[in-house]
């Protein structure tokens, strides 16, 4: 048996994507010119396939800082802060993370997806039980597996679903850990996270809650959901990434009980990853304090959601459950989705295209995100090349 | 008491819903991926089908070494033999 015959489905299916086009999950973006517009090949695009919430990644204040610490610093720390020791600035941002949060603890991680790792596989031990949304992301599921714990789902965004389960559980429930996340990536719905809390206040457990899409897009000071919805008190952990609002690259979590550090020495992700490089933590701490002194940036990047959202949705398009800056699009099948992502960019749009299973319940969307740096223009000019596929032969064949 | 067959027919059931639309014959050795198409959420799915149906807790972690419904019905009479000692 060959080394990757195991994978030979997987492979089929990735060829039919190829057929000589761009691939959706290979694209090259082959120029950067702004937060909003890039070029792929010859073709100009507005970014609309990307992260970048607050459109922070030109931000000239975290630039500055960035080379600032790359000069004086060095380009990486060569190794982990267990054995080879933290920078100043990795126990600074820390610090100025719990603050910002108003928690008395906060461990900085690599990326989001290993602070994921790092903090979840540290909890969820195998006499642990996980409740979790059956739509969370892919490194939570991977770090309950890592930790070994029992997982158990429950439905996406169904709190009755959720205590059903906690009831199931019986005295189990009160040391569960339940796990959710902010604004969910693909459809960019928001969790129930009052209702959520109500349950949790009844029968116990612990809540985690992944902000990685929320952080700085929600609540009233960017904390994210649980802010927004009046309930931090209640969240035990909040775990977030510095690759989206943040602009950069690497996690956080921060927790509101000081024994949360005491994972740094029990969580093999923190203790065997490097640090992340001074320049990607000043470019992070001075986006920090961007998002808390331009709150104007949330005004901004909410009116583009609506915006687009409003527009797309006027076009007869199937749209998520309500605005939100992740807008996703529901294009029939595979192959459509592959044609029309393909026509959207010949219109000079990038987007992502999600397929099942990343995509929940079987849907094929082409995700769009947007960003406070957009101008109206650019949104408007999404608009106008989803309306001219609208009536395209592409999505003809949809029901 | 939790019979064998009951879940192996509750098993059918579902997964006959599930494939549906792709008209795709479900027998009990069938490989819920290669034959049926499955994906992995949704043999997620069907596990919470089954834990609302027989109103039990059963993590996903059985389905580690299931490819087939046979394989789901030995997972599960053996989990809830070891758990809450019910078969």
């Amino acid at each position: 048996m060959g080394l990757y015959d195991g994978f030979s489905r997987l492979a089929q299916e990735r060829e039919a994507f190829q057929d000589g086009g761009l691939n959706p999950f290979g694209t090259c973006i082959d120029e950067v010119h702004s937060a909003t517009q890039g070029s792929i090949g010859n073709r100009r695009v507005i970014l609309a396939g990307t992260n970048n919430y607050l459109g922070l990644t030109f931000d000239p204040q975290a630039i500055a800082a960035a080379q600032a610490a790359l000069v004086e610093q060095g380009t990486g720390t060569t190794g982990s802060r267990m054995a080879n020791g933290s920078y100043g600035g990795h126990v600074a941002l820390e610090q100025e993370l719990a603050a910002f949060f108003e928690r008395p603890s906060a461990i900085v991680f690599s990326t989001g997806y290993v602070a994921n790792l790092g903090i979840i596989s540290a909890l969820a031990t195998p006499k642990a039980v996980v409740l979790l949304d059956a739509d969370c992301h892919a490194s939570i599921y991977d770090a309950c597996a890592l930790g070994g714990a029992q997982i158990i789902r429950f439905r996406h965004n169904d709190a009755a679903d959720l205590e059903r389960r906690m009831v199931r559980l019986g005295e189990q429930a009160k040391d569960a850990l339940i796990i959710v996340e902010g604004i969910y990536s693909m459809l960019g719905d928001v969790a129930p996270l009052q209702d959520i809390v109500e349950i949790k206040r009844r029968l116990g457990g612990y809540l985690l809650v992944d902000e990685a899409h929320s952080f700085g897009v929600m609540g009233q000071t960017g904390r994210g959901l649980a802010q927004a919805l009046g309930v931090e008190q209640d969240v035990d952990i909040i775990l977030g990434t510095f690759s989206k609002s943040l602009a950069a690259i690497g996690g956080f979590a921060v927790g509101n009980d000081r024994g949360m550090e005491v994972l740094r020495y029990a969580s093999r992700p923190y203790i065997f990853t490097a640090s992340p490089s001074p320049s990607a933590i000043a470019s992070v701490r001075s986006a920090l304090q961007t998002i808390a002194q331009a709150p104007e940036l949330r005004d901004k990047l909410w009116q583009n959601a609506h915006r687009l959202y409003n527009g797309l949705a006027a076009l007869g398009y199937q749209v998520g459950p309500h605005a939100s800056p992740v807008v996703p699009v529901m294009i029939g099948t595979k192959e459509q989705g592959m044609r029309f992502w393909r026509a959207l960019i010949e219109h000079g749009v990038y987007v992502n295209l999600v397929l099942p299973p990343a995509a929940p319940a079987g849907i094929t969307l082409v995700r769009c995100s947007v960003s406070a740096a957009h101008s109206e223009q650019e949104i408007d000019a999404m608009v106008e090349a989803f309306a001219a596929l609208r009536d395209s032969d592409i999505l003809e064949s949809v029901a | 008491m939790l019979k064998r067959e009951v879940v192996t027919d509750y098993i059918l059931e579902c997964l006959s819903g599930l494939t549906a639309e792709k008209q795709r014959p479900v027998g009990l050795h069938s490989n819920l991926i290669e034959d049926l198409g499955l994906e992995s959420i949704k043999i997620m799915d069907l596990l919470m089908m089954l834990e609302d149906q027989f109103d039990l807790s059963i993590p996903i972690n059985i389905l580690i070494d299931v490819s087939t419904p046979a394989d789901l019905t030995d997972a599960l009479m053996i989990y809830l033999e070891e758990h809450h000692g019910v078969v």
